[in-house]
C-alpha cells in the first residue's frame, strides 16, 4: 500500500516541475529496532519515483560506516537532502505531516541552489567564521 | 547553504526522546543553536537570524570585557 494518497502525490508531481537541478536523497536506516524506519524508507522511496531529477540512496547506519562518516549523520532514520553539494541539510525521524512539506521545500531549495533569504540574511550568514549547528524540534502534527 | 560552516538539522521529536531530554523540549518548533542556546517557536526570519547571531556572538556584558593590565 502507498504512503502516498494520489491526490498528494499529483500536487506533489505539480509542485515537483519546478525541480530546476537533480536532487539526492541519500537515507540512513537501522531496519532493526526502529519504529519509524520502514515508514522513512517507502516514503523516500514513493517521493524519488515522482520525478527523475530525484535520486535516492539508501545506506544502513550499522554496515555502511564509511557513508556514515561522510554525511556525518549520529542517529537515524536519517535522510540527507543535498545536490552534488552537501549543504549540511539533515532530516531526522519519519518526514510525515507537517514536515513531509517541509522535506519538499527542503528539496526544491536545494534543487534551485538559492536559500531564499534576504539578501541581508545571506550577507549577515556569510560572515560566520565558527561552525553553527542548528537543530530544529518539530512533531509530524 | 550560504556557508559551509552551517549546518541544519530536522529532528522529529517524538522519535528521539532522548533529545528531547537532552534540551528540554516542551513545546515545537524548538531550535538548538549549538547544543546551548534556544529558540522557542517560530518567528519571522530578520529576528530569527538576530537571536542566532545574538547566540554565537561573544558575549560582550561588562564582566566580560577583555582583560586590558
Amino acid at each position: 500500500m502507498s504512503l502516498i494518497q494520489d491526490n498528494d502525490l499529483a500536487e506533489i508531481r505539480k509542485r515537483f516541475e519546478a525541480l530546476a537541478a537533480p536532487v539526492k536523497l541519500v537515507h540512513f536506516t537501522q531496519e532493526l529496532n526502529l519504529e519509524y524506519g520502514r515508514e522513512a524508507r517507502q516514503l523516500l522511496q514513493e517521493l524519488a519515483a515522482v520525478s527523475a531529477k530525484i535520486s535516492l540512496e539508501i545506506f544502513n547506519f550499522l554496515i555502511d560506516r564509511e557513508k556514515v562518516a561522510e554525511h556525518k549523520v549520529d542517529k537515524v532514520p536519517a535522510t540527507v537532502v543535498r545536490n552534488s553539494k552537501d549543504y549540511g541539510i539533515r532530516f531526522y525521524g519519519l518526514p510525515a505531516g507537517y514536515e513531509f512539506a517541509t522535506l519538499l521545500d527542503a528539496m526544491l531549495t536545494v534543487s534551485s541552489g538559492d536559500s531564499g533569504l534576504s539578501n541581508e540574511s545571506k550577507e549577515a550568514l556569510k560572515q560566520i567564521t565558527a561552525p553553527l549547528h542548528l537543530e530544529v524540534f518539530v512533531t509530524p502534527t | 547553504m550560504e556557508n559551509d560552516l552551517i549546518t541544519a538539522d530536522c529532528v522529529e521529536a517524538t522519535e528521539f526522546p532522548d533529545l528531547v531530554g537532552k534540551y528540554s523540549v516542551y513545546a515545537v518548533p524548538k531550535t538548538v543553536i549549538n547544543e546551548s542556546t534556544f529558540i522557542e517557536g517560530s518567528m519571522p526570519e530578520k529576528f530569527f537570524l538576530e537571536r542566532i547571531l545574538a547566540a554565537i556572538s561573544p558575549p560582550q556584558g561588562p564582566g566580560d570585557e577583555p582583560d586590558r593590565t
